[in-house]
């Protein structure tokens, strides 16, 4: 199923970029994949982009989308127990935001909220009818969460301008990222609305050992599960072996 | 430095990992416990998603429980047969904890649970133990004596009556078997060899010699925290075996330093310690139960996280 999403995807990066309004804005990654192995602390990525129209840029960072249960715990018998849940579908999984100015300054409310720009516009859809204010509750506390766990950034980054044309940012994957497709949406915003925009692909996936290990976890359970046993079970016979000669 | 945790998805301070699996070793060691009660709280603690924190923790028990049996095998301080019994309890038991774990996971109440059974089960042998440390520290009485051999207590009369040799008892089958049901459930809920239960189980319930108790129950916890390492890398595949390597390094030589210091300290002051980390553990958890957290959210993701 990842896979068939990322084609799609892959297919209409092709499209968005081939189309009309690519002419007046480009931008690329520094690199589009991100390797998480066993010694991962993070990963910096540069975005490099050109423009030949006057205008502010924003770039928006989304992690593969997944469904999100946020619980409130609540007070039964005296017990603080899990009660009431909301559960946000296709919330992505990591939210991060770069702009060459303040997002108020140079997008409209309207465009903000369309357009996912900062944080409290990150689109997170209920399953189910919450009545308010309980939604803004779980909304809150899901944003809140994921910002204390890197995963949402708060803070809108710098988006440079070298020249007249030319832009960077500086963009940051903490050690913690979720794998997966990750779309990395540029906008060239004109008077509070977003007249251009681009989307590029960043694939973030286990390589190497740590990959390995995830992958005979899940695919070869039952062998991964007589492994960590043959490996206790030698680890604490060679333990006492080697400490009986001490 | 840091490494990457391949299944907890996250990065670690190994040094951290290696020092908390050093400490509960030692005192394991020191005071003849399983310490996993102290391990999965601080696994949690450091950020480990708490089903990744219970099945490893179950995983490096094994080689805990595996390098201990050794050493009572040795001075020939475990029953077998009492122990085949009590595993063969134990294996239903893990059986069920572990479907029960991801029942309960997908309810989200599996946190209430671990704690409700923490306090209790805790709270219950912390009160037991002080009252017993009470009367010989305070009192100046000596540990209750067993006078005769066969000191039956009713239970020992329920059917299917066994002989076991090496224990000089003669009593139902099913005690033992009960007992193992338990500590397996509590190795598959808790993330725990149980060794904290199974032990005055064993002393007050079969009326065991209080030598062959301790290589007994780890006899037998070596094969609920293999069965339910097992179950829980086919069912959950929460089973880190990075993480459990770092902590099973700690461990063995914590426990190994540990145990070599043990001769250091009076049995009835291992008791009382023991005792004391067994309520205190209850007691932070019973506080956490009862009063208002300081964030009533909290956020699941499919990955774990």
């Amino acid at each position: 199923m990842k896979a068939a999403n990322l084609g799609a995807f892959l297919v209409m990066t092709a499209l968005v970029s081939g189309g009309t309004k690519a002419q007046n804005l480009t931008a690329d990654l520094s690199s589009h994949v991100i390797g998480i192995t066993t010694g991962f602390v993070g990963a910096n990525l540069v975005l490099f982009g050109s423009t030949d129209k006057a205008g502010d840029i924003a770039v928006i960072v989304r992690g593969p989308p997944t469904d999100m249960t946020v619980r409130r715990k609540e007070k039964i018998l005296g017990v603080w127990i899990n009660g009431s849940s909301a559960v946000f579908h296709d919330a992505p999984s990591f939210y991060a935001a770069a702009a060459s100015r303040p997002l108020t300054d140079i997008a409209s409310p309207e465009s903000q909220a369309r357009h996912g720009l900062g944080l409290e516009n990150v689109k997170l859809q209920a399953t189910r009818q919450i009545p308010e204010p309980r939604l803004s509750e779980f909304r809150a506390a899901l944003l809140a969460n994921e910002e204390k766990i890197d995963l949402y950034r708060a803070e809108v980054a710098p988006v440079t301008f070298l020249g007249e044309h030319l832009f960077r940012a500086d963009m940051f994957f903490p050690a913690n990222v979720p794998t997966g497709s990750y779309s990395v949406e540029v906008d060239l915003l004109s008077g509070g609305e977003v007249v251009s925009a681009q989307t590029t692909t960043l694939i973030v996936s286990r390589i190497g050992f740590s990959n390995g290990v995830f992958v005979v976890a899940h695919r070869h359970a039952s062998l991964y599960g007589f492994g960590a046993l043959a490996f206790a079970v030698a680890a604490g016979w060679a333990a006492s072996a080697v400490f009986r000669r001490v | 430095m840091e490494i990457y945790l391949p299944i907890a998805q996250m990065p670690v301070d190994p040094l951290v990992v290696l020092a908390m699996g050093a400490l509960v070793g030692l005192l394991s060691g020191l005071l003849g416990i399983g310490g996993g009660f102290l391990m999965t709280p601080l696994l949690i603690f450091i950020g480990i998603p708490p089903a990744v924190a219970v099945a490893t923790q179950s995983n490096q028990l094994v080689a805990a429980s595996v390098s201990g049996v050794i050493a009572h095998w040795r001075r020939r301080n475990v029953d077998f047969k009492l122990g085949v019994i009590m595993l063969l309890g134990g294996g239903v038991g893990s059986a069920i904890g572990v479907a029960l774990f991801a029942k309960l996971k997908a309810m989200g109440q599996i946190d209430l649970v671990i704690s409700l059974t923490y306090v209790l089960f805790l709270g219950a042998v912390a009160g037991l133990m002080m009252v017993d440390n009470f009367k010989v520290l305070v009192l100046r009485r000596n540990m209750p004596i067993r006078r005769k051999l066969h000191e039956h207590n009713a239970l020992h009369r329920l059917p299917l009556r066994m002989r076991f040799p090496r224990s000089r008892l003669y009593i139902s089958a099913l005690l033992p078997l009960m007992i193992g049901f338990v500590g397996g459930l509590m190795v598959a809920i808790m993330g725990i060899g149980g060794g904290f239960i199974l032990v005055p189980a064993m002393i007050y319930l079969l009326g065991m010699p209080v030598g062959l108790v301790a290589g007994t129950s780890l006899f037998q916890i070596i094969f609920t925290t293999g069965i339910t390492t097992f179950l829980q890398a086919i069912t959950t595949h929460a089973v880190d075996i990075v993480l459990a390597a770092v902590l099973i390094v700690g461990g063995v030589v914590g426990a190994q330093v540990g145990t070599r210091l043990s001769h250091l300290l009076k049995p009835e002051y291992a008791r009382l310690a023991h005792a004391l980390i067994v309520l205190v553990v209850a007691v932070k958890l019973a506080f956490d139960l009862f009063t208002q957290p300081e964030n009533l959210f909290s956020v699941v993701t499919p990955g774990g996280q």
